[in-house]
């Protein structure tokens, strides 16, 4: 049988016969994941199941990154479980001092997970490793702690949505307006209960970067998992990052069965916003263009790795931040971190007026390190921008690349890099 | 099971920030995040729920983050059961997980006005309108999912595969 890209790493992971989409199929998983949020419900369910060691201490993987640095006794306290489980049982992959970044950038940056695996988090965004072809997807902390036990989970084989990206792709876009494009034009359910296969020559030409950032956005249009082959981009992405031994180039076969295939053309494109309160509310940043901003962050799993910062350093080297915008930048790891500050990007942000923070969650999801008052509006690298997401129930984000945001903190004005 | 209580109607696209805001994850106490229920639409919106009243929603409910809080704040708050147009994946798993029985009824869910008195046969899937005599059936769940949902949620279940 031709299968999609999803179907075939399912099928690696089972030792059932992947025969058709919505089949249920008991699959083996190649890494674990919970954060600061979702790991204490894990352990407690953990414990509560009767179960008292986890399935392998090497594929389990406890990043403290939403609340960090811990803002209240509170999350401390949440911090203090996950700590000690990871003592008891001996996790290898636990992450919360300075070692700690953001988890989807962390992750695949330490080789910890790789093409063909099969991943499950406790957070929404795991599909991010779709980006360097993992079936990656979220779930919630209960599933999670069964997949701490026992080593395996149950999955229902997705039915594909092709996405094929042609054209000519102009200079200020990127991953980012890609994926918010293809939401605006599907919806935030388009791809409910689905899995989305990225393919075509603007595919094939983006950084793996850029595939992570799309990836990473899956779950905004109600995806499972958000897919891209195995490219030589990958393996060589994978061999830097401490995932050496990938050799193998991996695609969907030819003639696989597509449930829906959806073509974008970017040629002529300028870089997009999603406006409140909803993701696929996707407007050319024309559209947008006098409407003024109190904060800008620029970090995230979505838009927090060294490329990002790059783009963010190439509009704000010798411009200064608009009088009335915080903008905060938050590169989302140590070593992102510390490859900004050898580039000289930390003291450009500086120069520029940003405050630069540690590598950390918390403005996306209105944690902390980034709160909006009340009428406050924002525009974010991150990934949702649902009412009150990140603060007042009275505030607005918008979402967009690292271009975008850096050039909308420097006007005070949602702005496209072209307008400065 | 059989459950009877009063339709508390939302929107599409409910998002689990609206459900329970991140602010309130600093927790996994049921009360507290009950008491918080949907204060993301609007605060104090758990005040007005009894218990065993029964929470209808549009398209996409449970859009958004993974977080388990989503569920546990709907039960904490006294609401057994979510009657959907559509749900999120994610949010459709962790329900069931945590013992919330969901009912996708696609366009039929229109049948249903906020302040209605609902009666619910959870074994056949029929819903009663006592306001206004209108009847639902809820398609069947998959094998899988009744299964968890018999124990009481994916602990239970669990559980009794360790043993």
């Amino acid at each position: 049988m031709a299968q999609t890209l999803a179907q075939k790493i399912l099928q690696a992971h089972t030792d059932e016969a992947v025969e058709q989409d919505g089949q249920i199929v008991q699959c083996r998983v190649s890494m674990v994941l919970a954060n600061d949020i979702t790991g204490p419900l894990a352990i407690k369910s953990f414990y509560g199941m009767g179960a008292k060691k986890v399935f392998d201490r090497n594929k389990i993987a406890l990043v403290m990154d939403h609340f960090t640095p811990q803002k209240d006794i509170d999350s401390a306290n949440q911090v203090l479980i996950s700590r000690k489980f990871a003592q008891e049982q001996g996790i290898v992959h636990y992450y919360g001092g300075g070692d700690c970044g953001v988890e989807h950038t962390l992750l695949p940056e330490q080789g910890l997970v790789g093409p063909g695996d099969l991943v499950i988090g406790a957070d929404s965004h795991t599909c991010t490793y779709g980006g360097i072809g993992a079936f990656a997807t979220g779930m919630g902390s209960t599933d999670i702690a069964a997949g701490m036990a026992l080593g395996e989970t149950w999955l229902k084989v997705p039915p594909t949505i092709r996405v094929n990206i042609r054209g000519n792709m102009p200079k200020w876009l990127r991953g980012k307006d890609l994926m918010l494009m293809l939401i605006g034009a599907i919806g935030v359910d388009g791809a409910l209960y689905k899995a989305l296969e990225f393919g075509g020559p603007v595919v094939d030409d983006l950084s793996v970067e850029g595939r992570l950032s799309m990836a990473n956005m899956a779950i905004e249009a109600g995806g499972k998992v958000g897919l891209f082959a195995v490219d030589a981009k990958t393996r060589a992405y994978c061999a830097e990052h401490k995932r050496p031994g990938v050799l193998e180039n991996m695609a969907a076969d030819p003639g696989a069965h597509y449930d829906r295939v959806v073509e974008i053309d970017v040629t002529g494109k300028e870089p997009v916003v999603a406006c409140p309160h909803i993701p696929s509310n996707v407007k050319p940043v024309s559209e947008v263009r006098n409407t003024a901003v109190q904060q800008v962050v620029i970090g995230s799993c979505t838009n927090g790795r060294i490329s990002d910062m790059r783009d963010a350093a190439e509009i704000l080297r010798g411009r200064k931040v608009d009088k009335n915008v915080r903008c905060i930048v938050l590169p989302s790891t140590p070593t992102v971190w510390k490859q900004c500050l050898k580039e000289g990007l930390i003291e450009t942000f500086m120069e520029a007026g940003c405050i630069v923070g540690p590598c950390t969650c918390g403005p996306c999801l209105g944690g902390h390190m980034g709160i909006l008052g009340d009428g406050e509006r924002a525009v974010a690298t991150t990934n949702r921008n649902f009412r009150g997401r990140m603060g007042s129930l009275n505030s607005e984000v918008y979402l967009a690349s690292p271009l975008v945001a850096a050039a909308t903190a420097v006007t005070g004005f949602v702005a496209g890099p072209d307008q400065l | 099971m059989n459950y009877k209580g009063k339709a508390h109607k939302v929107g599409e696209h409910i998002d689990t920030d609206a459900i329970i805001p991140a602010r309130f994850l600093v927790t996994t106490d049921s009360k507290k995040l009950g008491e918080n229920c949907m204060s993301g639409l609007e605060p104090d919106w758990a005040k007005r729920v009894k218990v065993g009243d029964i929470m209808v929603a549009g398209r996409n409910f449970g859009c958004g983050s993974s977080r388990e809080h989503a569920p546990i704040a709907i039960l904490g708050a006294g609401m057994p059961v979510v009657i959907g147009h559509s749900f999120a994946r994610i949010f459709y798993r962790n329900s069931f997980n945590m013992g919330l029985l969901l009912m996708e009824v696609g366009d039929e869910v229109d049948k249903i006005n906020d302040g209605d008195e609902l009666e619910i046969d959870a074994a056949t899937g029929v819903i009663r309108n006592l306001t206004n005599g209108e009847e639902i059936t809820c398609p069947p769940l998959p094998a899988s999912m009744a299964k968890i949902l018999d124990k009481g949620g994916l602990v239970e279940y669990v559980k009794e595969r360790i043993a």
